[in-house]
């Protein structure tokens, strides 16, 4: 005889559409865990749900906005912190996050990246990597590590990845850290301090994919790659970025909050402009 | 201390200063865009003029950025605008298929340029007209509208800006080099004397009793960030609630409510002027800076003896068929010329009664009217 058991409510669910739950997330996936971790942060930064926003590209990441509830938007493959810029601009006083995966931030969405850390554009920038395209079945994208095998990758991936937290440092970004889904605290602090950054901010979270890239990469059970992460991580606040590519070769993987530094945000230097600007149009 | 609002009276400007002015008295007060000739001036002169009046005006990274920038900056409750040419817009169909899906209001000014690919930039177009259209994927409607002079230019800018708050969708205005680099005489009203349509918000105390995308409704009210509504809104088609769906019974309901918004209302859109059509044997049918040279051609023509009128068409999506129809019924031809090699002349096909000929010329200068009356002269024979 079947016996239903109902469920205990979840401490966040009035963050989440539970309506909408389960998840289309595989078993082993890591971005539960980020999404879990984005809105205890959330109920920690003291800032109002419904004065987050929360927008995301396309892939098993992008999913993350439909699942919170929150103002949010599930825009095209790339192009969320475009559209963030856009809307923050426009609302500077609202909470904005961006949480996209690997291939929608870092590879077809990589120049908005960058050019959003050149303004620095205050907005939040969760990026998962799990080292490739999931939703589409597992292929090479701009994170996959040299040799990584993937359906696009047959005999070994050639081309040199993305060493995140350095690009995007270099690019000029206020908050840099890199977490994995092991280090759940460490990466709700780091998010709650993302909210108060005053700038943008960026984490790479390190995530298993065990169906479309740990199978085929040495890692096909979910708690393969939780072993590595626990193996081999190594927390390093001051660390020397040009040194911290993963390669997965039982390297030390490096993780820390890196960069959290001051210079005027984007969003503050639009307002300066409309001052400098404001009540000089009679000449027209 | 000035208001930053245009001076109304008469002014000599050009065409894409005038565009600026106008979207200040529409209400706009925000600008993404990314320089392409012959369209720059309208960003140049909104980084000088948006901060006068309190908005924004900023450069992206380029034109996929620049319409997702404007559909947040419209979920942020603002009025949203960007400028750009060929390249420019072939880059933005993405995102324009984004903002018709998310029913963003927001508005595309295309001056037009000539050539495919990078052409030649600082030449005359009209190539655009079905990309304007059809150039994004899936089943979308847009609404086009295209200006044959500087005053066109500045009334279709708030023009545009009033239909895409009403319906809620992406608005295109399709101008040309010629249009939008001319100096000419405008008109500014007096802000009091402008109509300026405000969209539908929507009230996040009716979201308990009402989904926020009710698909048996004319035009739904928009949430807007920070207000409470902490709606969904989503890329893939979605249900009432906004929750992705694969549903075929969801998807085509979403598709007609969509595509509804623009259909229902084609009448209402349609915008055209006629010139010397009553009594008219021939009709030529021109839009943008070719009604110029037709107008001087049906003139030049009627001075032959030749019962020759002008039908310009200022919007030209969604087609206005029943005007085609109407008029090809009691004449004996329509003569189409456009700056391409036969764009808008295919729905005038599909709609008339009557026989067509098409006008094409586009190495990137104007038809001259004596190519135009050449076409009228045979059409009477």
């Amino acid at each position: 005889m079947t016996q239903v058991v109902k469920a205990q409510r979840h401490p966040r669910d009035s963050l989440l559409r539970s309506e909408r739950l389960p998840h289309i997330w595989c078993p082993g996936c890591g971005i539960g865990i980020v999404m879990a971790a984005y809105a205890d942060a959330i109920e920690a930064s003291g800032i109002p749900p419904e004065k987050h926003v929360c927008i995301s590209g396309i892939g098993c990441t992008g999913r993350v906005s439909g699942y919170m509830r929150l103002d949010s938007f599930h825009t095209t493959h790339g192009r969320a912190i475009a559209f963030a810029t856009g809307l923050s601009l426009v609302r500077p006083d609202l909470e904005v996050t961006v949480i996209s995966g690997d291939g929608d931030i870092c590879t077809i969405g990589g120049n908005h990246l960058i050019h959003a850390a050149r303004r620095n554009v205050d907005i939040n920038v969760i990026m998962v990597n799990n080292f490739n395209y999931g939703m589409t079945g597992g292929q090479h994208g701009g994170t996959t590590p040299l040799g990584a095998k993937t359906y696009t990758s047959p005999y070994g991936n050639f081309e040199a990845p993305f060493n995140m937290p350095y690009l995007v440092a270099a690019a000029g970004a206020s908050f840099v850290a890199r977490w994995t889904t092991l280090h759940v605290r460490q990466l709700i602090n780091a998010i709650k301090r993302m909210m108060s950054v005053e700038g943008f901010a960026f984490i790479e979270v390190i995530s298993p994919c065990p169906p479309t890239f740990g199978e085929f990469n040495n890692f096909p059970e979910a708690i393969d790659m939780m072993e590595y992460f626990r193996k081999y991580s190594v927390v390093d606040h001051n660390a020397d970025l040009s040194k911290i590519d993963i390669r997965l070769q039982g390297e030390p993987l490096v993780v820390g909050n890196f960069v959290d530094r001051r210079r005027p945000s984007y969003q503050e230097l639009v307002q300066e402009t409309i001052r400098k600007a404001s009540g000089r149009g009679e000449s027209v | 201390m000035s208001s930053g609002l245009p001076r109304p009276g008469v002014h000599f400007m050009m065409g894409n200063f005038a565009c600026v002015e106008a979207a200040i008295l529409a209400g706009c007060r925000f600008f993404a865009g990314y320089p392409i000739t012959p369209s720059s001036e309208i960003f140049e002169r909104a980084c000088v003029r948006f901060p006068q009046v309190g908005g924004i005006a900023v450069e992206m990274e380029d034109e996929m950025a620049s319409v997702a920038a404007l559909i947040g900056a419209a979920y942020a409750g603002a009025k949203a605008m960007t400028a750009t040419s060929g390249p420019g817009f072939s880059l933005m169909m993405e995102n324009i298929g984004l903002a018709f899906i998310m029913e963003a209001p927001i508005v595309i000014v295309n001056v037009q340029r000539a050539g495919p690919s990078t052409g030649i930039p600082t030449l005359i177009g009209q190539g655009d007209v079905m990309q304007a259209r059809w150039g994004s994927h899936g089943d979308i409607e847009t609404v086009v509208y295209s200006p044959s002079s500087v005053q066109e230019f500045f009334d279709l800018t708030i023009k545009a800006f009033n239909t895409a708050e009403r319906l809620r969708t992406p608005v295109i205005v399709l101008a040309d080099q010629l249009v939008g680099l001319m100096w000419e005489k405008v008109v500014i009203p007096t802000a009091e004397d402008v109509e300026v349509v405000e969209r539908k918000i929507m009230d996040p105390r009716l979201l308990s009793t009402r989904p926020p995308f009710d698909y048996s409704v004319d035009v739904n009210p928009m949430p807007i960030v920070g207000t409470g509504c902490r709606v969904n809104i989503d890329s893939l088609t979605h249900d009432e609630r906004g929750y992705p769906t694969t549903s075929q019974e969801i998807s085509d309901k979403m598709l007609r409510y969509l595509l509804g918004k623009i259909r229902n209302h084609a009448r209402e859109l349609w915008m055209y002027k006629e010139f010397m059509t009553d009594d008219a044997e021939v009709v030529v049918v021109a839009y943008g800076s070719t009604a110029r040279s037709s107008l001087n051609a049906i003139k030049q023509a009627r001075a032959r003896g030749i019962k020759a009128g002008l039908l310009q068409l200022i919007t030209l999506w969604p087609f206005p068929s029943d005007v085609i129809e109407r008029l090809s019924q009691r004449v004996n031809a329509l003569v189409v010329p456009e700056i391409n090699f036969g764009q808008l002349v295919h729905p005038v096909r599909e709609y008339a009664k009557c026989p067509v000929i098409n006008v094409n010329w586009a190495p990137g200068s104007l038809i001259e009217p004596h190519v135009i009356l050449d076409a009228v002269e045979v059409a009477a024979a």
